[in-house]
């Protein structure tokens, strides 16, 4: 009986025998799977003919298909088929049916394109696009920023000014906030007193007395804080002074503070310590005129453009 | 007359292995050998240079970190990729990079563009804590790269094993007038193996990487690699189709 199951029915063995009667089956493939194979060969000599494929001494076997594209003089140009002579058609491609958009945009002054509707929905999309790309990192996606680190772009408080040729420069030219610290030339006192005199301001919990002592120290010569955030203390946007009458805080989560005597450690610390942050890189040249153009009409319409 | 038996491959082990190491160096031959042969292999750019010492630690711990598990350095040429990330990586952007960073996974974004993309200032917090400035990020934390003193007694050591594999640091003065005209005074003595420490502090001087110029961290270095990143190669001067030439 074993010995009749052990025998092959169908197939045959290979002919190898391992310890005198270990043998193997010899199973042809499938026939479908055979001619999957040979289409496969028929498939990879067509490839060979119609793209790049084996080399040959310096170069290599160009195949036969090509791809026409535009050169920077304007003239066609044919060069064998490649994956970058492939994007750069595509890319033409999809610039020309940009153009018409980006040529309006380009032409028209930033108060003719926020009230053109259609522009406008092209603005919201490739502008979105774009700040998520560019911008998002640090202004987030919704433009809300961070406080502690990042301006808020929906609010109608500008540091550098929020008219669009200001919007412009920042895009363009990216920012650097600077404020000098004030440990070495003010007591802690007279810092405590200017911290009060800035909570006053903005609305929050202060002490009053020590408040109007702060008030003087900010017009004085010795504080000087007027020189940059203004007599009126509502800032300077051409110098990117903040302004200290609303209450809307970046560097210092004012707001977020449980108590006046946190409040005020918060404002002594950017005082005392000044500031040397807000650094926004400059997007000339990462950019395009036109698509700068287009994020800052998209800023300007998050929320609070001037 | 001798006739073949594939049972001769099967029962001798070291017909075998020869055979098996002819049939992969065929493979060898074919797939590598021409990129050596083939003229437009690497693409005649200018600006590419070799790290500066501080960014050759940087370099160093990003491998360090095993940052290149979740970010490539190699932005094909797609328009999906081109638009989200800028333009494609050349294969002389990577000629000095031992070894390249290109990688074939992306759970984090490809960072072959990233220098200039960023503040410095963020690059520190998002290495710190990643989630602070992109909520949805995956990312780990890093918050020892800022508290780490950098480790840079070795850099002219680092430097020479690079030199050895083609990199052109320069460890005598003929090398260093060669870099002189190559790459101009300023970077041939950042590129100048005696003055590798020197240099690097300087840099750190200079740049301020971390917020703080005064004391030389891991993040001053991981920075200065990262701000450099894909930004020696000025596109605007190359014509597209050139490139397109090079393939």
């Amino acid at each position: 009986m074993a010995d009749e199951k052990a025998k092959p029915q169908g197939p045959q063995t290979t002919g190898h025998v391992w310890d005198g009667d270990l043998q193997e089956y010899n199973n042809p493939l499938p026939q479908w799977w055979i001619y999957g194979f040979y289409v496969t060969i028929v498939f990879a000599l067509v490839y060979w003919v119609v793209y790049p494929s084996w080399p040959v001494g310096d170069g290599f076997l160009k195949g036969i298909n090509s791809i026409t594209y535009t050169n920077a003089e304007g003239q066609e140009e044919r060069w064998h088929w490649n994956t970058r002579a492939k994007l750069l058609r595509e890319t033409q491609e999809a610039a020309l049916q940009q153009k018409p958009w980006f040529e309006r945009i380009a032409n028209l002054p930033y108060e003719q394109i926020a009230q053109d509707v259609d522009l406008m929905g092209f603005v919201r999309s490739a502008g979105r696009a774009l700040f998520t790309d560019n911008c998002a990192g640090c202004h987030q996606v919704g433009g809300g920023g961070k406080i502690g680190h990042y301006p808020n772009l929906t609010d109608d408080n500008w540091i550098y000014g929020g008219t669009f040729d200001k919007i412009r420069e920042t895009i363009v030219q990216g920012r650097h906030g600077y404020m000098p610290p004030f440990a070495e030339s003010l007591s802690r006192g007279e810092i405590d007193a200017l911290a009060h005199y800035v909570l006053s301001l903005a609305g929050e919990p202060h002490d009053a007395p020590q408040a109007a002592q702060g008030k003087e120290l900010f017009h004085s010569h010795a504080g000087a804080c007027y020189y940059c955030h203004g007599d009126d203390a509502k800032g300077r946007p051409d110098l990117g002074s903040a302004n200290l009458t609303d209450r809307i805080w970046l560097w210092a989560d004012v707001p977020g503070a449980p108590d006046v005597s946190s409040k005020v450690a918060l404002v002594r610390q950017v005082i005392a310590g000044g500031l040397n942050r807000g650094n926004m890189p400059a997007w000339e040249g990462r950019l395009t005129e036109e698509q700068i153009k287009v994020l800052t009409v998209y800023v300007h319409q998050l929320g609070g453009g001037q | 007359m001798f006739k073949f038996k594939h049972e001769a491959l099967e029962t001798n082990t070291g017909l075998l292995l020869v055979a098996t190491m002819m049939a992969i160096s065929i493979g060898g031959l074919v797939e590598i050998a021409p990129l050596f042969l083939i003229e437009d292999t690497m693409e005649k750019v200018e600006g590419v240079r070799p790290y500066t010492p501080l960014e050759q630690m940087g370099r160093d711990i990003y491998i360090r970190e095993g940052c290149y598990t979740c970010h490539s350095q190699m932005v094909r040429p797609f328009r999906d990729e081109q638009l989200r990330y800028g333009h494609y990586s050349l294969a002389a952007e990577s000629k000095y990079d031992h070894p390249f960073q290109w990688g074939s996974k992306r759970t984090g974004p490809d960072l072959a563009r990233l220098g200039g993309k960023y503040s410095n200032e963020w690059h520190v917090q998002h290495l710190i804590a990643p989630r602070s400035v992109v909520p949805e990020s995956v990312m780990p934390n890093y918050p020892w790269l800022l508290e780490t003193r950098l480790n840079y007694a070795d850099i002219g050591a680092r430097m020479r094993t690079l030199r050895t594999v083609g990199v052109p640091y320069s460890a005598n003065q003929e090398e260093y007038e060669r870099n002189v005209k190559d790459f101009g005074v300023e970077l041939a003595a950042q590129f100048h193996i005696p003055n590798a420490r020197e240099s690097l502090v300087a840099q750190v001087r200079a740049g301020n990487y971390d917020g703080d110029p005064t004391s030389v961290s891991e993040m001053d270095a991981l920075v200065a690699y990262l701000q450099v990143l894909g930004t020696m190669v000025d596109f605007s001067k190359i014509k597209p189709e050139e490139l397109v030439k090079f393939r």
